[in-house]
């Protein structure tokens, strides 16, 4: 395939009166990493929703093609079988689900030690884990990518993915973005850590529900870094340089 | 084919299999209506069962110290579309024994049929019981069914249940367990339930940790369906220092069913505590969504949470 894996054009979408994503364009290639930059609020988390199909995250306009197929009368699990998936930000918990079975969901005979240790969880330790609240954040962010992985999808949107892993293991974290890119897949990579961002082959910075820069992620970091950002100057994102 | 194959057949359905009773090792009981069709001790186990016109009456004693190996199988139930059956058993664990019971209520061809079970257990000092009951009852409903137990848990001891009726329409059922736990007592209450139809389930457990340092949890996970109603009473008390108590009751409730959950938490002492949670309503939307954005339809998800749940 030659063209765009994710074609998003002037995506509206709204909750009440207040206007949560507004015009958005982004595109995003096969086996390209995609950094998303902003502030809280400015619209990251809605646009992965949004993308995935959550109940309630319907665009008001627009339109959205992912890999030659319109995405917004498909339900969420029809998307996920054309290869598009979602680690949220604060994992689900399962009570009485083990592991195996999470990683395993819809593959009878799939294996899930490789995805283990792929995110450093030891398969014996963790297999017959239950995916439910005795795992710590961090195990179950562990968890959750490995899901991801198991699926080897066409574009895996991340939701702050390094969130509650400490600093040594976030090579962990950035090693796997690297394997679903190179498994042939595509990653749009939401995200605040700077470290994380610098792997993705492009980036964008969303303020107020428009992407307002986009380009190499070194220029994306820099221009986030700064006081203001070119839409609002600061005044409607709030965001300030910490 | 006879009753005590009709009955043993079924016990794969509740994980056990029908090769128990030819174990040696392995004491059981196997009660069909007021009749006693099969029946094995082992060392350290005293099993004084009979039958009456109206009841099964027993008593079970694990003697001071022993440690029962096996689990001991209690398969009772009803092997025809109409009966009655009627157990009051006696169960006592004597100082610093150990056994594990595994109650089979087997209720495969039942619909119009009555269960009743009235238990009084008593567990010595530094003794421990785990007693696991599994109901199977088959597609037709129509069965009243009520488990009603008195356990007392001495000094040190430890109880531990676990009821699960996951297979089938049961009817109208209705539990009412009664704990009592002593000083450094232990008891963990656990009751997991799958009803259909129009299943209506009452379950009243009550803890209550009269010494010092005891420790109760009342754990409830109920999945209904179609019109079946639930509610489901857990209530702790704590009544001396150090007593620590916990509810948690979920219920997830679709098609039409309905269902309700009133834990009571009591404390009369300023150094016991007792915390509860409950949580009912359909399926949690996030872990629904998870599931979906990994390719699973909502059929499957809402399955796959509900067995997880119901394990």
């Amino acid at each position: 395939m030659n063209g765009p894996l994710l074609d998003i054009r002037n995506l509206n979408f709204s909750a009440g009166n207040q206007t949560i994503l507004d015009r958005l364009d982004l595109t995003i290639h096969p086996r390209e990493i995609h950094a998303l930059l902003g502030a809280n609020g400015s619209g990251k988390t809605t646009l992965a929703y949004v993308l995935m199909g959550c109940e309630s995250y319907v665009p008001s306009g627009g339109c959205v093609v992912f890999n030659g197929t319109d995405l917004v009368p498909l339900k969420m699990y029809e998307r996920a079988r054309l290869g598009l998936t979602l680690a949220w930000q604060e994992p689900a918990r399962f009570e009485g689900v083990t592991v195996r079975e999470y990683l395993s969901l819809g593959k009878p005979n799939y294996d899930p030690e490789p995805a283990l240790r792929q995110v450093g969880l030891d398969p014996e330790r963790y297999l017959n884990r239950r995916v439910d609240k005795t795992l710590s954040g961090g195990e179950r962010h562990r968890v959750e990518l490995a899901s991801v992985l198991s699926m080897n999808p066409k574009l895996a949107i991340l939701d702050e993915p390094a969130a509650g892993i400490d600093m040594l293991s976030i090579n962990h974290i950035i090693d796997i973005i690297r394997a679903l890119k190179a498994a042939g897949g595509s990653v749009l990579l939401i995200t605040h850590q700077e470290e994380v961002a610098a792997i993705a082959d492009s980036a964008s910075q969303l303020c107020n529900g428009r992407i307002v820069f986009s380009g190499d992620p070194d220029r994306v970091i820099e221009h986030f870094r700064g006081r203001t950002c070119v839409r609002c100057d600061g005044e409607v994102c709030g965001y300030v340089r910490p | 084919m006879s009753d005590l194959e009709a009955l043993t057949r079924v016990l794969p359905m509740v994980g056990a299999e029908p090769a128990i009773l030819d174990d040696e090792r392995i004491a059981h009981v196997v009660g069909q209506g007021h009749r006693i069709l099969s029946r094995r001790s082992v060392p350290g186990l005293d099993l004084d069962i009979e039958e009456t016109p109206d009841a099964i009456v027993g008593k079970m004693t694990i003697r001071a110290g022993v440690v029962i190996e096996q689990p001991i199988h209690m398969c009772f139930g009803l092997a025809h579309p109409t009966g009655s059956q009627n157990i009051r058993i006696d169960v006592v664990v004597e100082e610093r024994a150990t056994a594990r019971v595994l109650s089979h209520c087997l209720f495969p061809v039942a619909q119009s049929a009555q269960h009743r079970m009235q238990a009084a257990i008593d567990i010595g000092p530094g003794a421990s019981l785990t007693y696991s009951e599994g109901h199977y009852h088959g597609p037709h409903g129509g069965m009243q069914v009520v488990p009603h137990a008195s356990i007392k848990i001495g000094k040190g001891a430890r109880y531990f249940s676990d009821f699960s009726l996951l297979s089938g329409s049961v009817g109208n059922l209705d539990i009412d367990y009664l704990v009592e736990v002593e000083e450094d007592g232990i008891a963990e209450l656990t009751a997991k339930i799958f009803a259909h139809r129009t299943d209506r389930i009452t379950l009243k457990e009550a803890v209550i940790l009269r010494g010092e340092r005891s420790r109760g949890l009342i754990k409830t996970r109920v999945v209904l369906d179609g019109e079946a109603s639930a509610e489901i009473v857990g209530i702790t008390e704590a009544h001396a220092k150090g007593a620590r108590g916990h509810v948690d009751c979920m219920e997830i409730v679709q098609g039409r069913a309905q269902a309700s959950a009133i834990p009571i938490v009591r404390v009369f002492h300023p150094e016991a505590k007792v915390t509860h949670e409950a949580a009912i309503g359909s399926v949690d939307r996030k872990e629904l969504e998870t599931l979906m954005a990994r390719g699973l339809s909502p059929e499957q998800a809402v399955e796959m949470i509900v067995s997880g749940i119901l394990r």
